[in-house]
């Protein structure tokens, strides 16, 4: 996670032009029903790829004895040694060892942590749940209070929006650590509402959820409220107003479905603004998962779990962006071949 | 129930239905003296118009855009925009006094009292939901029968404004059905809940003729079946076929007021004078403009026709043969869709060859090629008489201010942020700074325009000013060939007219060839010497302008004639 995986762009946000007279296809296409999806699967398969080789490519290429970085703070004895020369081919051609590594990590193969004497599966396998859970509130804060704060105050010039656009700019600007500090010093030191660190009971998550998902808040009501303001004055809303449709049933069953073409190109990015902040707000609030996992590996210099953490977020990331590209399909009927 | 809706969305009505005479009975719409501003922008758009609707009757409000006919429409149901302010000194509708009516009084009336068309269903409909959602949502908005009926219902709808197949139709989206097909459904949807009046603003503008002829004729059995109608249109020719009354609106005020006919054939004021005389198919081959226009070359003599042309002398050298650009065979195709198929054309130095078709006929790639911005995958382009299409990009450059393009929409291929002096002086880059400005002014002159616009940016201007510059600048490159690729499709009639004059002078001076590109009969007509029919990509007829227009030889060109809506004689 401190690694950031090569980002995938979500790569369709713009209604398609069936023919456009000044960008001929110049290969030919395969068939319709069968060619967006394929080849986002083929995409998604090379970034896949790249983050490994991305991976492996640093354990290489990183000054030093493979072994030793291998082995990092651990205990180095010569039994560790020959076993890691064995698990990664070491005394075997450079080919072969790339192709091995590929070969196990596709059967879901992480390799081992000589420093924790564990499988980096098992030690990922218990911090994930932590994490996800983290994550996942963090995302529903952010996506409700988007949601809630931009459909009441999209189209007005009063001076709610203007109290709310500013807080979002705040949320946006301040750095989530700085958010989690002032969460923690006000609800735990001095008002004592929530737990100050641990993730023991439900009420523990309240402050970091609120510390990540605050600044996708800011984000996302901002960029809703702008796609809900500049659908309000289409066309098609007067037509819907003209039918007698009040202010409410136009935005839900009109405006906001076109404001969230927009907020769905941004559900991307907040993944890896949520995956990167769950190291910060995992250490801030004393929290297992993911996040400290990765924090330790690397002040330890445990390279497997750096490694495998990077291609974790890098697969994370790509089914997302995968799904997203569905999401435009069901939300825009433009998007799907006619 | 249904049943009756059906009959009476058809257009064989029984008398029960025949449309009711416009007096002694209560106007389902009547104001005076209305008033709307919007404080905001100290806009006052409509300055004091009076205006009532008798049931099944058909209300034209006439004008050019700018002159308050919409936010006059709009402001009949309640929805003259954010920040409108709406007063009057009477203001009854549906019955009801509208000076006292909340958000809920004005709903009720939307939808069931009167409902509204808009120019292109393509936006006005709601991209992301299918045409059966949005018909079926006013159904629901006012309960116009239970829920189970509501797909029969639309159904019978969609059937009733001439659409086939029309389950199948009510599951697909606006993008998916053509420019008629989904003004129908947008059509079907304003009348629903059946109301007694339907408010069409502008809603044949996006259309192709013979689409416009349709939609016309869809809206003529509305108000043969009872409906009242407001139509609001720029141009007087399509209202001229339904209007009973025509209120011809100028400046936010109604200049001129009365039965269509009278309005239309002996016109009391001189602005609907003017905008009569300005419809460029009521006036083959002349000055098109009815005042002077700004420019300061005079423009009274109209561009006479000289036989003779291609002979004058050509300070550039045109080939021998006379042709400047000249086509043979061009055929380009997007993946299995050919979209130019085997066109070919000779465009002499001083000539117009004006090229007429639907959406979708092929005109602009034929300017795309023309242009050389598009290889053809079979023919060549030549540009006197060397090659053009076929050179490699890098020798073409050096050719390319001979060939200029003006475009519809100056407003997109102009950047927003430049000045109109940089915008002009764009193609000027050999000459030194301080005579570039002068030259700028220069343009500037040409065209019609004061210097004082140089520090201007495009979206201060009107848009006669803006297609102005864009002439201004195409002509920056003394070029040979202009390439109009509906240059005034997006103005209005007055200033359409001055731009055309405009161009035919720069013709008669300079002896530019002109390739004039549009869906408008009366405007290719105006202007051209001769004319290509296209459709589907071919050209189905060709001949002197004068020739095909009188004596239409192809079934699709004497189709596409009869279209054309016509002013009474």
């Amino acid at each position: 996670m401190t690694a950031a995986p090569p980002a995938p762009r979500p790569p369709i946000s713009r209604p398609p032009r069936p023919h456009p007279p000044w960008s001929r296809p110049s290969w030919p296409r395969p068939p319709a029903w069968l060619g967006a999806p394929l080849r986002r699967l083929v995409s998604a398969a090379a970034v896949l790829w790249a983050a490994a080789t991305t991976a492996y490519a640093a354990l290489l290429l990183a000054p030093g004895d493979t072994v030793d970085l291998l082995v990092g703070d651990g205990a180095d004895t010569p039994e560790i040694r020959a076993q890691i020369v064995a698990e990664w081919g070491l005394d075997r051609p450079e080919a072969v060892r790339y192709l091995s590594y590929l070969g196990r990590l596709l059967h879901g193969d992480l390799g081992r942590s000589y420093q924790l004497q564990q499988d980096v599966g098992e030690v990922l396998a218990g911090q994930v749940g932590p994490t996800a859970r983290l994550t996942l509130a963090a995302a529903a804060v952010g996506v409700a209070l988007a949601f809630a704060l931009a459909v009441a105050t999209a189209g007005r010039s009063a001076w709610p929006r203007r109290i709310v656009s500013a807080a979002e700019l705040v949320a946006v600007s301040v750095p989530q650590f700085v958010i989690g500090i002032v969460l923690l010093f006000v609800f735990s030191f001095s008002l004592g509402w929530f737990p100050v660190s641990g993730a023991a009971d439900p009420q523990a998550l309240v402050l970091p959820a609120l510390a990540l998902g605050l600044p996708v808040a800011g984000v996302l009501g901002q960029v809703l409220r702008e796609g809900l303001e500049r659908a309000l004055e289409q066309p098609f809303v007067v037509t819907a107003r003209s039918r007698g449709l009040g202010e409410r049933a136009v935005v839900a069953r009109h405006a906001l479905r076109h404001a969230l073409l927009p907020a769905v190109t941004l559900t991307g990015w907040f993944t890896g603004v949520l995956l990167g902040g769950a190291v910060i707000t995992e250490a801030l609030f004393g929290r297992p998962g993911l996040g400290r996992v990765a924090m330790q590996a690397v002040s330890a210099k445990d390279m497997p779990v750096v490694m495998a953490v990077v291609i974790l977020s890098a697969a994370v990331y790509v089914t997302i962006s995968v799904l997203l590209d569905l999401a435009y399909r069901i939300i825009d009927p433009r998007l799907r071949s006619a | 129930m249904t049943e009756v809706a059906i009959n009476r969305a058809g257009s064989a009505s029984g008398p029960a239905t025949a449309p009711v005479p416009a007096t002694g009975v209560a106007p389902l719409v009547a104001v005076e003296n209305l008033r709307v501003s919007f404080p905001a922008s100290g806009v006052e758009a409509v300055r004091g118009v009076s205006l009532s609707i008798a049931p099944g009757e058909c209300v034209a409000l006439v004008g050019e855009s700018g002159s308050g006919k919409s936010v006059t429409a709009r402001a009949l149901i309640g929805l003259a925009g954010p920040g409108a302010r709406v007063r009057a000194s009477a203001f009854r509708v549906g019955g009801g006094d509208a000076l006292t009516f909340g958000p809920r009084e004005w709903r009720r009336l939307r939808g069931r009292f009167a409902g509204l068309v808009l120019q292109d269903a393509l936006v006005s409909l709601d991209p992301l939901r299918t045409v059966g959602a949005e018909i079926t949502e006013v159904l629901a908005e006012h309960d116009v029968v239970p829920r189970p009926a509501r797909p029969e219902r639309v159904r019978a709808l969609l059937e009733a404004v001439g659409v086939r197949d029309p389950e199948v139709r009510a599951r697909q989206h606006p993008h998916q059905l053509s420019g008629g097909l989904r003004q129908r459904a947008l059509i079907a949807s304003a009348i629903a809940a059946e109301p007694e009046l339907l408010i069409a603003d502008e809603p044949t503008t996006a259309l192709d003729v013979t689409v416009q002829a349709q939609i016309l004729r869809l809206l003529a059995d509305r108000k043969a079946a009872g409906t009242a109608l407001l139509m609001i249109s720029h141009d007087l020719a399509v209202v001229a076929a339904v209007a009973d009354r025509v209120l011809v609106m100028r400046d936010g005020v109604v200049v001129e007021d009365g039965p269509a006919r009278e309005v239309l054939t002996a016109p009391r004021h001189d602005y609907t004078r003017a905008l009569l005389a300005a419809v460029p198919s009521a006036s083959p081959r002349r000055s098109a403009s009815p005042v002077p226009s700004a420019s300061p070359v005079p423009s009274a003599s109209p561009v006479p026709r000289r036989p003779g042309r291609s002979q004058k002398a050509d300070p550039h050298g045109a080939d021998p043969r006379g042709a400047v650009l000249a086509a043979t065979g061009l055929s380009v195709a997007y993946g299995s869709r050919t979209a130019v198929d085997d066109v070919s054309f000779r465009l002499h130095a001083g000539e117009t060859l004006g090229v007429v078709g639907e959406s979708g006929s092929g005109k602009t790639t034929l300017a795309r090629l023309a242009l050389g911005l598009l290889a053809p995958d079979a023919g060549e382009v030549t540009l006197r008489g060397g090659p053009w299409s076929g050179l490699p990009e890098r020798r073409r450059r050096p050719l390319r201010p001979a060939v200029q393009v003006i475009a519809q929409n100056p407003l997109d291929s102009f950047d927003p942020r430049h000045t109109v002096g940089r915008l002009v002086a764009d193609p000027l880059s050999a000459l030194p700074r301080p005579r570039r400005r002068e030259r700028a002014i220069e343009l500037l002159g040409r065209v019609g325009l004061p210097p004082e616009l140089l520090g201007r940016r495009p979206r201060e201007l009107s848009g006669g000013q803006r297609q102005r510059v864009a002439i201004a600048r195409a002509l920056a490159s003394r070029p040979e060939v202009l390439i109009c690729d509906e240059p005034v499709s997006a103005l209005d009639v007055s200033i359409q007219a001055q731009v055309l004059d405009l161009l035919a002078e720069i013709q008669a001076e300079d002896g530019t060839a002109l390739l004039f590109i549009s869906h408008d009969l009366g405007v290719v007509r105006h202007l051209s010497d001769r004319v290509l029919v296209m459709k589907d990509g071919r050209v189905v007829e060709e001949g002197d302008a004068h020739e095909v227009f009188l004596r239409p030889r192809h079934p699709y060109t004497r189709e596409l004639l009869a279209a054309v809506p016509r002013l009474p004689e």
